[in-house]
């Protein structure tokens, strides 16, 4: 009998300048506020990093385990208007965040119950109608302020009830490094093992990811009450930025589409794709919303739309790819 | 105790019976092929056996347990390892990372995970391309991966769906030698296939499908000179 050829598996090694990289990305992150001093230039930053607290959670269904949500503004709303009413109550907005996320975590197990009977598109579509539902049940509940929505009480300055000076947003933004640095931290704990190998198995292909004992459904519950629960500490952070939330502030499907189009245009699938796509679309959000503000909010939307195609046909695996490309040639050539 | 036992197995697509009251054991360490002409209903009852089909009616049972309409995943973990007719890897993992998902329904950490499909890896000759995405790879790699993957799970009994078909003769000796190497482990083995001599000179036991209905069952010698299975492929 010919015997199969036995070759051992060569090691693989984290090279050096993905760790350089890294340490990069943090300087330049930290040095941002210190170097930029106008207010427009700090509120983008403390968005583009909220943001990107938000498309991290996204990621984890959308990008690993390959359920596109176009709904994850109900969870980011989750944490706008819990937080809100908490802190109301004399709660730390701290102290709100662990408990609201874990709201937010069931209710995206509720929603994911019947929504993970359908796959690819009519999941999709599931989510943007439950997107809309919410959006048009929010203004008859008098609790949340129907319409006119709800605004944060004023709290004295200080670290402890996120509130600083609005002249300079330095503190600000600092917090929001932090908290995306803690919520990185917890998306990557939390999919480096088994649990991250099942949820980009079901992605790849649901049938085999069954075939080599993945429970599909629980698997993919875990990761939308993940997901749900990352999103919504980044509402719960935004609301203490702008200290109000109504219906269209906190469950808009501009929302919705900004946190799904910023994992997609930065690298769905991929941990530093939220932030480089965070910084991209929101600074161009904003810029288009300053310059061309006469035309109202759906020039956000023609931009969304814009990207999309630009992604689409430039690179689908989005920007980090990108760029992971043009440093291979560079480094081929040198 | 067969591993195996498939008890009158029924699976009807309307008015239409795909497998009709099929029964057959699969005795531990053997393998088995299950052959038939096109639409006999061979992949029908392979789909009931790991999970993705429930059968309109009979029973299976596995290790004398009854397992009948069980979920694939259930399947996977009692000990079943499957491959697919058409390929499906997990294009955007490496051929490690593969086998590592795999691996990881009975190695809980990360680190025995990888060290497990390291050493399948090695074993079934994928080691030179471990760290290559698994969709760049050629077709007959591909199905050795997926070969490769089933037994990551350490399954006691392993079903082959036509991981022979559209190889090459070169790459076919390979693959053969590579099931006699998992045989050789004490793993059962269930395969469906189309090569006729393959199946002739690698199955001990077969098992003959035709319209439904399992016409023989025995050993290639008497298979060949059975009317029954004559007529099915000849044509009577």
């Amino acid at each position: 009998m010919t015997a199969v050829d036995v070759v051992a598996v060569p090691a693989k090694r984290v090279p050096w300048h993905r760790y350089a990289g890294m340490a990069a990305v943090a300087a330049l992150l930290i040095a941002y506020p210190l170097v930029v001093k106008t207010s427009f230039l700090q509120t983008i930053g403390v968005l583009a990093l909220t943001m990107a607290i938000a498309s991290t959670g996204w990621n984890i269904l959308g990008g690993y385990a390959g359920q596109i949500s176009f709904g994850h503004a109900v969870f980011f709303g989750t944490g706008m208007y819990g937080t809100t009413l908490l802190v109301s109550d004399g709660w730390s907005p701290w102290l709100t965040m662990l408990p609201i996320a874990l709201l937010a975590a069931g209710l995206g197990v509720l929603i994911g119950l019947p929504t993970f009977r359908l796959r690819g598109h009519y999941f999709s579509i599931a989510t943007l109608a439950i997107g809309m539902m919410v959006m048009s049940i929010l203004p008859n509940i008098p609790a949340l302020g129907a319409t006119d929505g709800l605004s944060v009480p004023l709290l004295d300055n200080g670290f402890w009830n996120i509130t600083f000076s609005l002249r300079d947003k330095t503190e600000y933004y600092y917090t929001a490094l932090g908290l995306f640095a803690v919520a990185t931290v917890a998306a990557w704990l939390f999919l480096r093992g088994k649990i991250g190998s099942y949820l980009e198995a079901i992605r790849d292909d649901d049938l085999a990811a069954a075939a080599v004992g993945v429970p599909v459904r629980r698997y993919k519950l875990y990761a939308v009450a993940m997901s749900a629960g990352l999103t919504s500490i980044a509402g719960s952070y935004h609301v203490m930025v702008v200290l109000f939330v109504d219906p269209s502030s906190s469950s808009d499907l501009s929302l919705s589409t900004a946190i799904a189009l910023i994992a997609v245009v930065g690298g769905a699938g991929s941990m530093w794709g939220p932030l480089l796509g965070a910084w991209l679309v929101i600074a161009l959000q904003e810029y288009t919303r300053t310059y061309l503000s006469t035309t109202g909010r759906t020039i956000d939307l023609m931009l969304f739309g814009a990207l999309i195609i630009l992604v689409a046909v430039v690179d689908p695996r989005g920007l980090v790819n990108l760029i992971k490309r043009g440093y291979r040639r560079f480094a081929r050539r040198s | 105790m067969s591993l195996l036992s498939v008890a009158g197995v029924t699976k009807r697509f309307g008015g239409l019976a795909a497998v009709d009251s099929v029964t057959f054991d699969v005795e531990e360490g053997t393998i088995t092929g299950l052959i038939g002409p096109n639409g006999a209903g061979k992949s029908t009852l392979f789909s009931m056996i790991a999970g993705t089909q429930r059968p309109t009616e009979g029973r299976i049972r596995f290790e004398g347990k009854d397992v009948t309409g069980w979920q694939p995943h259930q399947a996977a973990a009692a000990g079943v390892g499957r491959t697919f007719q058409l390929m499906r890897v997990f294009g955007s993992m490496t051929v490690l990372e593969n086998l590592t998902t795999a691996a990881h329904l009975r190695h809980r950490t990360k680190a025995a995970a990888r060290a497990f499909a390291s050493e399948i890896c090695a074993e079934t000759g994928l080691g030179p391309m471990a760290h290559r995405p698994a969709a760049t790879l050629t077709g007959a790699t591909k199905k050795r991966l997926e070969l490769a993957r089933a037994l990551a799970t350490s399954p006691k009994l392993l079903l082959l769906d036509e991981v022979l078909s559209g190889l090459t003769p070169t790459e076919t000796v390979a693959a053969i030698a590579l099931i006699e190497q998992v045989h050789a482990r004490g793993i059962t083995i269930v395969l469906v296939e189309h090569v006729m001599q393959v199946v002739m000179s690698l199955c001990p036991h077969l098992v003959v499908l035709d319209f439904g209905k399992l016409i023989f069952q025995g050993s290639p010698a008497d298979a060949v000179t059975d009317q029954a299975v004559l007529d099915a492929y000849l044509g009577a």
